[in-house]
């Protein structure tokens, strides 16, 4: 007994030690300097945001206009002061928490309704699969800011409009993906092993193809947060996003786009932050897709 | 091909009927009563009830989306609001603008993206790769209407070599026939005037095409490095074709096919952010349109604004993927 205990426990210790996936996927990440780059951009903007009360003695509503237009590095402003006298600084800062903050729960709404569509489309297949297919392939027939624009034209002017219907023309994007891989997990032995043993359908749905169906979403949804990001400004920038004074970056763009001549730091900041932000999302999505799934690399 | 094209094409109907319904329903969806939405407020319950029964409002949905299909299947977009003049005719001036603009910004991207992107595959790891695509990186993330914004402030105003806003010179205005002035100045031997357009194309079309510059790059040097490994390539090298012709002539070809497909896609994206960069550059097109009747609140040239770009977009994609299916027959018969 001892014997065979013995040599058990021996062939078990020459089998090398499995990693996880995320640990496995998170070495490969730590070797591709973008990604990491990317990743210190994002955190850089999380760790402002979160900060920017203590960052800042200024309010980003305050106006005042004794202080139009200081230029950067002047009377106390790193970044200077806007048209109204605002400090451009804690506007930004107080940006990077709208941009975040709409990005990431455009992004996660977007996720939650695309993969739950997804699944049931790719699961059951038929008219099901139809109806929900050929929707996305309606909403997909428009460029997405201009479903945008018709969807906060129906809801009004607002942030939060504006983050619902970046949200709602995310949709497809996720719900394709997911159904795309739901079709393929389908034939595979485990589905078919847990339909034979009689396993119930919303069971294998939330147990075995959902969990699969994770990567790809956590890919596409970090470069998702990006475009979410833009288009948010972009509706800001034609007025269709927050309302002033809400220091949301394309809004500040829009307010300041008129004083360029006079004072470019108004615009040139605000739009440096979005390009940053979204080069950051950006770059870890590209090294994020290279570390989980490396056959999904173009 | 001609069936994959008639396949292509019933499977467009469902899309198209879709999209109607889509835009038709932006004017219904507003909460409350949409005449008092386009009237605003203050106006008199006689007015009111005038402008329900012109926009047939008070008929039954079914009717009044029957009335729309009907008037647009006759190429009747509805009356604008503001200027009281029929859309149809309207826009026609803003379409063509709009196709001008995009037709320039694409040939930047591809010009540019193309080449960059073989250059980059052909010297891999060299100075010049790392800095296109470094600044296809960045161009990938970049706001098109900062970049728009940005090249107003450099190019037009520090510089001042390009006119920033316009689609031509407010002292020597084109005498336009064909709305598309390239054309207009071309016919009429205005070569000044052709100047003039083209200086006041290159701003709004380097905004608008950067971004598919940048993708076009990407995908082009990763496609290159795919088919420069390809056995035929090293037998082309064996036989002793010159490195240029090994590159444009051999290699290209294979690899072209999937940079296609971006470019289609990117022609369609163009289209969005058109509406941005007319906006910056007060370009008249289909964007700036739209743009303004938002501004008002002129719900009939919303509604054809949107529709107008969306099936470009489709029309765009169809093109796409029958063009992609003539150049790769694979795609047929999946």
């Amino acid at each position: 007994m001892s014997q065979l205990q013995h040599k058990v426990e021996t062939t078990f210790a020459t089998i090398p030690k499995k990693e996880s996936l995320w640990l496995d996927a998170w070495k490969r990440l730590r070797r591709r300097k973008l990604a990491m780059l990317g990743g210190g951009i994002v955190l850089f903007f999380i760790i402002l945001a979160v900060l920017a009360p203590v960052l800042t003695p200024y309010p980003y509503d305050g106006a005042e206009l004794s202080q139009r237009f200081i230029k950067p590095m002047e009377e106390g402003h790193w970044l200077g002061t806007d048209d109204l006298g605002r400090d451009l600084f804690t506007r930004i800062v107080y940006g990077a928490q709208i941009s975040l903050r709409v990005g990431f729960l455009a992004v996660v709404g977007s996720i939650i309704v695309g993969t739950y569509l997804g699944l049931v489309a790719g699961y059951y297949g038929k008219w099901i699969d139809m109806i929900i297919s050929r929707v996305f392939d309606i909403m997909l027939a428009f460029p997405s800011i201009l479903l945008a624009i018709a969807i906060v034209t129906i809801l009004g002017r607002s942030l939060t409009n504006a983050l619902i219907a970046i949200a709602i023309i995310n949709v497809p994007t996720y719900g394709r993906l997911v159904r795309s891989k739901v079709l393929s997990l389908k034939e595979e032995e485990f589905i078919m092993a847990a339909k034979a043993i009689g396993m119930k359908n919303w069971r294998i749905i939330y147990h075995h193809l959902l969990p699969n169906s994770m990567t790809p979403i956590i890919v596409q949804g970090t470069l998702g947060i990006a475009t979410a990001i833009i288009e948010t400004a972009a509706l800001g920038f034609l007025g269709l996003g927050a309302v002033p004074p809400t220091p949301e970056w394309g809004t500040m763009l829009a307010d300041s786009k008129d004083y360029i001549q006079l004072a470019p730091w108004t615009v040139i900041f605000p739009g440096l932050s979005i390009m940053l932000v979204v080069l950051g999302f950006n770059l870890l999505g590209d090294g994020l897709r290279d570390a989980l799934d490396p056959k999904m690399k173009q | 091909m001609f069936a994959y094209t008639v396949r292509r094409l019933i499977m467009l109907i469902p899309v198209l009927i879709g999209m109607s319904i889509l835009v038709f329903s932006i004017i219904h969806l507003i909460p409350g009563d949409p005449a008092k939405t386009l009237l605003g407020e203050k106006a008199s319950p006689e007015v009111l009830e005038k402008m329900r029964e012109d926009l047939g409002l008070n008929d039954p949905l079914l009717v009044q989306y029957k009335n729309y299909m009907v008037n647009l299947l006759q190429g009747d977009l509805g009356t604008s609001i503001k200027t009281k003049r029929s859309i149809s005719e309207e826009i026609k001036p803003y379409l063509a603008a709009t196709v001008e603009l995009t037709f320039f910004a694409m040939l930047f991207a591809v010009i540019v993206g193309v080449n960059a992107g073989i250059i980059a595959a052909w010297k891999q790891n060299s100075w010049f790769d790392y800095i296109a695509m470094l600044i296809a990186l960045i161009g990938v993330s970049m706001p098109v209407f900062w970049l728009g914004l940005m090249e107003q402030y450099i190019f037009a105003q520090k510089l001042q070599w390009l006119p920033s806003i316009g689609r031509d010179s407010i002292l020597n205005p084109i005498n336009s026939i064909t709305n598309f002035y390239i054309i207009d100045t071309v016919i009429q031997g205005d070569f000044d005037g052709l100047k003039q357009i083209l200086k006041h194309l290159i701003l709004p079309s380097i905004a608008l095409g950067t971004i598919p510059m940048a993708i076009i790059a990407r995908m082009t040097r990763s496609s290159m490095l795919e088919v420069m490994k390809a056995d035929y390539i090293r037998t082309a090298r064996a036989k002793g074709v010159a490195q240029f012709f090994l590159v444009y002539k051999h290699a290209l070809k294979n690899a072209f096919i999937p940079v296609l497909t971006v470019v289609g896609l990117q022609t369609g994206l163009l289209l969005g952010g058109a509406v941005l960069t007319e906006t910056i550059f007060a370009w008249p097109g289909v964007g700036k349109y739209l743009y303004d009747a938002i501004s008002v609140r002129d719900y009939p040239v919303i509604q054809s604004g949107i529709l107008m770009i969306a099936t470009i977009f489709v029309i765009i994609n169809l093109i796409v993927d029958l063009l992609y299916s003539a150049i790769d027959p694979r795609i047929r018969y999946q």
